[in-house]
């Protein structure tokens, strides 16, 4: 194990002024020790991994020619796009569909560990990871936690990650990272940010991966913070956030990783920072210029804590065996984390990953609509959307399966598969009773068989398109859909299922999720 | 093999509020519009009623919960009021168990009252309620209008008519409605339109316009039924009886099963098919005088009648546009208006139907009466396509009229 910086300091406090060259004789030893017991206990690295981003891409030029009355000043930033969330993602919902990305061809029997790094959660006391768990169908008996409260959470939970030691060698560890950053309008932030997530799948057998050292550095430095019951961060001067931050925390925390892991600095292949600063600090450390990874600020924004792990999986999507990527992640202090790419990278399965989620992309103008989405202007909803949403938490824990891990049934006599599962099997010639077992339909392959556009019933981005899905191997559902444009959905069209907030119950600040139909095979950007 | 309803029970009075916006009225009153109609059609007093059945859809918008509502504003002698709720097939089932009282002898003169207040909401439309704590967890974000016009995309689909086609038919539909409503001085929208007016009229669930659909009314509609026996001995003659009553509900293979293609009703088929059983029909489309069916929307209206088997399956678009169901056509289709015109107030609507059925055999249908109809048949449909209670019933002459 490296040493803490606590242990450091206490060290010092003991023996420095007595024997300095025996501090240091000790130190080596120590690392030694540490490797070999690393290689031995930890994590060897990432097995898989999945990214998800929203398809709504907001175009800057939109948000700054809105508020150029305001703030000319932002005319600078007035390029590119940023990723948006519909009105029915959250934290909650990207994290499920970069997990699902990540799962793919994996037991999912065989995930013992969950953790959820975000610092915009919805729930401040309800686990969000638990959801999650729910939404994937993970067993019960596993461990599950959220992390937050620092920009620098996802690379310090996927660091502790690495380094724990799992009770089952064969356990797999799911770190999911997922950002839906609140800024306030007009602003420099609502340019700057974007939403995203990126899951990773840590495991010990042939990893795509391999982890080999890192260094962390944790400092009081509150470059922004944002204070219980605030919505929005406070931001220091940037001058002051880049010259005494970034360029004093980050390289210290590099040399540690180069010592660490006995290299130099040009070998690395790929540097992850995310930021503006990231070329400048490689330049400094001695990082080839070449190797400075696409912090995708152009096409997605920064999507806060996520980002290092969005642009981890952006590597490694196209990563070749033997290169060496290092990992930043930057707030309070510094994670450095170094892997070195295996052979087994070729043999993972496609994914949509980072490339396939930037790909699925919808062109969005229209600011006022992102306002909406985001709470940010108060748009007359109309008397439609005051029926009141309270949920009733009991009966959602004992449908939870049904709800939220859309688990069907399939009938043992005659091999019906329906949703939700039942008590007597809906099959016409069959119903027998008592006859289904679990069926998961979020996988699923379907096609529309009616649908319609509604404009009467309230919902955040009206029309509100549903329709009955029916599923190739059986089931079906009327389903709301998402992510649709106009003319976009006919009889016969695949769809795929999403985990998505099915409706907010602002009163008690709860939200409740399900599943809803996506076309599978989105047609021409529609703007 | 049940005996069946058919010519046990008749219809000794009816009675039906004015349909519309009654901003002046409450439930209760328009209860009590309706009831002293049918009283006095009926020839009798409220001492003599033996039991009472009351409809409601949507209670928690007016009257409560309970038969207390109704024998409260009817001031009924303590005697037994159930209240029931089958959506928007509640008027029929408050007619069936009033019916079905009577034949079972358990009461001599039974009355069935539907009514619905629906506008004290703040908005058009349906009122919107909870559909229960774990249906609202995944239930489809549907309206009403939403939910219906899932038909339209099946049904095109099924039959390969394209849209503009099957939109010139739905359009003809409301027309047709809306030409017969003029006539009738207690319909709520009493104006006639044209079919380009329906068809560019803004859209409310694809590809449902504003004349796609069904008006929002306050209304009540009553009957008070008995033996054909006690008819005879309070001095009637020509007699109106309950020819057939039947009923089907969804048992969750629309929604769940895949051998159902959203292109028709299920319940429909089977509850029509028992009532033409039921009541001795052979051949529906030449045997049926008049039709009352449920036109929520205009594309319930069209793929009923197939369902009905009064038009030909794939059929029934053509039907429409050739005037077949129009009130100079084949088979007279909703001649009051229908849910269209005369208005919808759903735990009326049933009873509203059979109203228009009886004063037609009656004769006393005025600029309307169409001439000498047999047998007319209403049908209920509530709920969703995917999802709902389909009630078809037919009344005609009782046969040992003399």
């Amino acid at each position: 194990m490296a040493p803490s910086p606590a242990a450091t300091l206490s060290f010092r406090c003991c023996y420095c002024s007595v024997n300095l060259s025996l501090a240091k004789l000790f130190f080596a030893l120590r690392n030694v020790a540490g490797r070999w017991r690393e290689a031995l206990l930890q994590r060897n690295g990432i097995v898989a991994f999945g990214a998800y981003v929203p398809q709504l891409r907001l175009a800057r030029q939109a948000i700054v020619q809105a508020n150029a009355w305001f703030n000319d000043a932002a005319q600078s930033l007035a390029k590119g796009e940023r990723s948006m969330c519909n009105w029915d993602e959250d934290a909650i919902t990207m994290a499920v569909e970069a997990a699902r990305d990540c799962l793919q061809g994996v037991d999912r029997r065989n995930v013992g560990d969950v953790v959820l790094a975000s610092t915009t959660l919805p729930f401040a006391d309800r686990q969000n990871a638990g959801i999650l768990a729910t939404a994937l169908n993970l067993p019960e008996e596993i461990s599950t936690s959220d992390s937050g409260g620092s920009q620098r959470t996802a690379t310090t939970a996927l660091l502790h990650a690495l380094k724990s030691e799992p009770a089952d060698p064969k356990a797999l560890t799911l770190v999911v990272a997922s950002e839906k950053r609140r800024a306030k309008a007009a602003g420099s932030q609502e340019l700057l940010f974007g939403d995203g997530a990126a899951a990773v799948l840590l495991g010990s057998d042939n990893p795509i991966a391999r982890f080999v050292a890192s260094h962390q550095i944790s400092l009081d430095f509150a470059d922004h913070y944002r204070g219980e019951g605030k919505a929005f961060d406070y931001n220091w001067e940037e001058r002051w956030v880049r010259d005494e931050g970034y360029r004093r925390i980050v390289p210290r925390a590099l040399a540690g990783l180069f010592e660490k892991a006995s290299i130099t600095p040009d070998k690395v292949d790929r540097f992850i920072m995310p930021g503006a600063v990231a070329q400048d600090l490689a330049k400094r450390a001695g990082i080839r210029a070449e190797a400075v990874a696409d912090s995708l600020s152009g096409v997605m924004g920064d999507a806060g804590t996520a980002q290092p792990l969005i642009m981890l999986v952006h590597a490694l999507e196209r990563a070749k065996p033997g290169e060496t990527i290092v990992v930043v992640g930057f707030g309070q202090g510094s994670d450095a984390i170094l892997f070195q790419v295996t052979d087994a990278i070729a043999t993972l399965a496609p994914r949509r990953a980072v490339a396939g989620s930037l790909a699925r992309r919808r062109a969005e103008t229209n600011y006022q609509r992102y306002l909406a989405f985001n709470g940010l202007v108060d748009i007359d909803r109309g008397p439609r959307s005051e029926l009141d949403k309270q949920t009733a938490v009991s009966a959602l824990f004992r449908n939870r399966k049904t709800v939220l891990g859309f688990v069907g049934g399939k009938c043992r006599q005659c091999g019906t598969v329906q949703f939700p599962k039942s008590n007597v099997c809906v099959n016409p010639n069959c119903g027998v009773a008592r006859s289904q077992d679990d069926y998961p339909l979020a996988d699923a392959v379907a096609h529309i068989q009616s649908w319609t556009a509604d404009n009467l019933t309230y919902t955040p981005d009206p029309p509100q398109y549903f329709g009955m899905i029916v599923f190739e191997d059986g089931g079906r559902l009327m389903a709301d859909f998402t992510d649709v444009g106009n003319g976009e959905i006919d009889v016969g069209m695949p769809v795929c299922m999403m985990f998505r907030v099915k409706d907010y119950d602002e009163r008690r600040g709860f939200r409740r999720y399900f599943w809803k139909a996506v076309p599978a095979n989105p047609q021409k950007t529609a703007s | 093999m049940p005996t069946g309803i058919r010519d046990k029970v008749v219809i000794l009075g009816m009675g039906c509020s004015k349909f519309g916006e009654h901003w002046d009225k409450n439930a209760e009153d328009l209860v009590f519009d309706s009831y002293e109609e049918c009283l006095a059609d009926a020839g009798i007093e409220t001492s003599q009623i033996d039991a009472a059945w009351f409809a409601t859809a949507i209670e928690e918008q007016h009257v409560g919960k309970s038969g207390i509502p109704l024998a409260v504003a009817l001031r009924l002698p303590l005697i037994p009021v159930t209240r029931v709720e089958n959506y928007c097939a509640s008027g029929t089932e408050a007619f069936r168990g009033a019916v079905y009282a009577v034949a079972a002898g358990a009461a001599d003169i039974a009355l069935a009252m539907g009514v619905e207040k629906l506008k004290d909401t703040g908005y058009g439309g349906l009122p919107q309620r909870t559909r229960g704590v774990v249906n609202d967890m995944m239930i489809a974000n549907a309206s009403a209008p939403g939910a219906f016009a899932q038909l339209a995309s099946a049904y095109r689909a099924k039959h390969g008519v394209n849209a503009s086609d099957l939109k010139r038919a739905m359009a003809q539909v409301s027309v047709k409605s809306h030409a017969n409503a003029v006539k009738n001085p207690r319909a709520h929208l009493r104006r006639e339109i044209d079919i380009e007016t329906v068809i560019k009229a803004p859209i409310v669930a694809e590809p449902l316009g504003l004349y796609d659909c069904c008006g929002v009314s306050d209304g009540s509609a009553c009957a008070i039924v008995t033996t054909p026996e006690i008819a005879r001995s309070l001095g009637n003659r020509d007699l109106i009886a309950v020819k057939a009553l039947q009923l089907s509900v969804s048992n969750g293979v629309e929604a769940s099963h895949n051998s159902w293609d959203g292109s028709y009703f299920m319940t429909t088929r089977r509850a029509a098919t028992k009532a033409y059983e039921e009541a001795g029909v052979g051949k529906p489309r030449e045997e049926i005088s008049m039709a009352e069916v449920h036109d929520c929307f205009s594309i319930t209206e069209l793929v009923t009648m197939e369902d009905l088997f009064l038009s030909k399956e794939g059929n029934a678009w053509r039907d429409f546009l050739d005037g077949f169901y129009n009130a100079d056509g084949g088979l007279p289709c909703q001649i009051d208006g229908g849910l269209k015109c005369f208005g919808h107030p759903i735990g009326a609507s049933g009873l509203r139907m059979l109203y228009e059925g009886y004063l037609q055999l009656r004769g006393r249908a005025e600029k309307r009466q169409l001439d000498a109809p047999k047998l007319v048949l209403t049908h209920n449909l509530g709920g969703f396509p995917h999802q709902n209670v389909a009630s078809v019933s037919i009344i005609g002459r009782y046969e040992k009229n003399v």
